[in-house]
């Protein structure tokens, strides 16, 4: 990580409130930059830990608002090959790993878009039961070569 | 038809015949996009030919407001009217790349290049 971002992890425990989702994005926004990500990947990185948090509020929590949410960001990786690691932690009714992927998108409805965006942003989305209950969902963003990269 | 609510992110509706112009402020994601939707559908009721909704406002827009405009865009082909959005910023514009809908709804630069 950048020395403006420090080296340690970054770990945010919130309310499963959706009044909480600006103030994560914005933190997540300003911990990519400062990791160094452009504009596009900034974009798509808060994207998607807005999708897994909304995710936890209606499906893990059922849109009980008073319930905790931990987000831990981390710089890993040596120089030339970093990597964000996110992991999002829920306390709320498991959710079977296998079950949730990616919906077709030639099948035009509302709903169900979420999952599709955090596979299609990050490199990888990995969702485990976690320890003493709820799931522990990790995601992991490279950083581009500093000579640019497609976003993806 | 009753004005938007306040905690809406439908600021304004402004009506052009049968068009329906539509400006949307402010983010839109889990915390508005229920009030949002309701704007959107609650149009439907005085039958327009034409919605275009004006995004030029909106900061940030999450599946569960892009999930909103596909309700409309359904609704409104059902009902034969045309749906376009105009003044998408590069954020907003990137969850419809992403999602694949910016092939699907009829995207303009600005609210004339819509009417016209």
């Amino acid at each position: 990580m950048s020395a403006a971002a420090g080296d340690k992890p970054i770990r945010l425990a919130v309310f499963s409130t959706p009044e909480h989702l600006p103030i994560v994005r914005a933190a997540v926004e300003r911990i990519c930059e400062l990791i160094g990500f452009d504009a596009e990947h900034v974009t798509r990185v808060v994207l998607s830990v807005d999708e897994a948090m909304t995710n936890i509020i209606r499906h893990a929590y059922d849109g009980a608002g008073d319930r905790q949410i931990d987000v831990e960001l981390a710089a890993v990786g040596e120089q030339g090959c970093q990597r964000l690691r996110i992991r999002i932690r829920d306390y709320g009714r498991p959710v079977d790993p296998n079950t949730i992927r990616p919906r077709d998108l030639s099948d035009l409805r509302p709903g169900g878009l979420g999952v599709h965006i955090m596979s299609e942003c990050m490199d990888t989305v990995e969702y485990k039961q976690a320890e003493g209950g709820g799931t522990m969902l990790t995601m992991v963003k490279r950083l581009p070569p500093a000579d640019g990269g497609s976003a993806g | 038809m009753s004005p938007p609510s306040p905690d809406s992110p439908v600021r304004e509706i402004r009506w052009v015949d049968q068009t329906a112009v539509v400006h949307v402020v402010g983010d839109v994601d889990l915390s508005r996009s229920t009030e949002f939707q309701q704007s959107l559908l609650a149009l439907m009721d005085r039958k327009p030919e034409r919605i275009v909704v004006d995004l030029a406002g909106v900061e940030y827009m999450d599946s569960s407001g892009v999930a909103s405009l596909v309700k409309l865009l359904s609704r409104s082909r059902k009902a034969g009217a045309q749906l376009s959005l105009v003044g998408l910023g590069e954020r907003v514009r990137s969850i419809f790349e992403i999602t694949r809908l910016d092939t699907v709804f009829d995207i303009f630069a600005t609210i004339e290049e819509a009417m016209a």
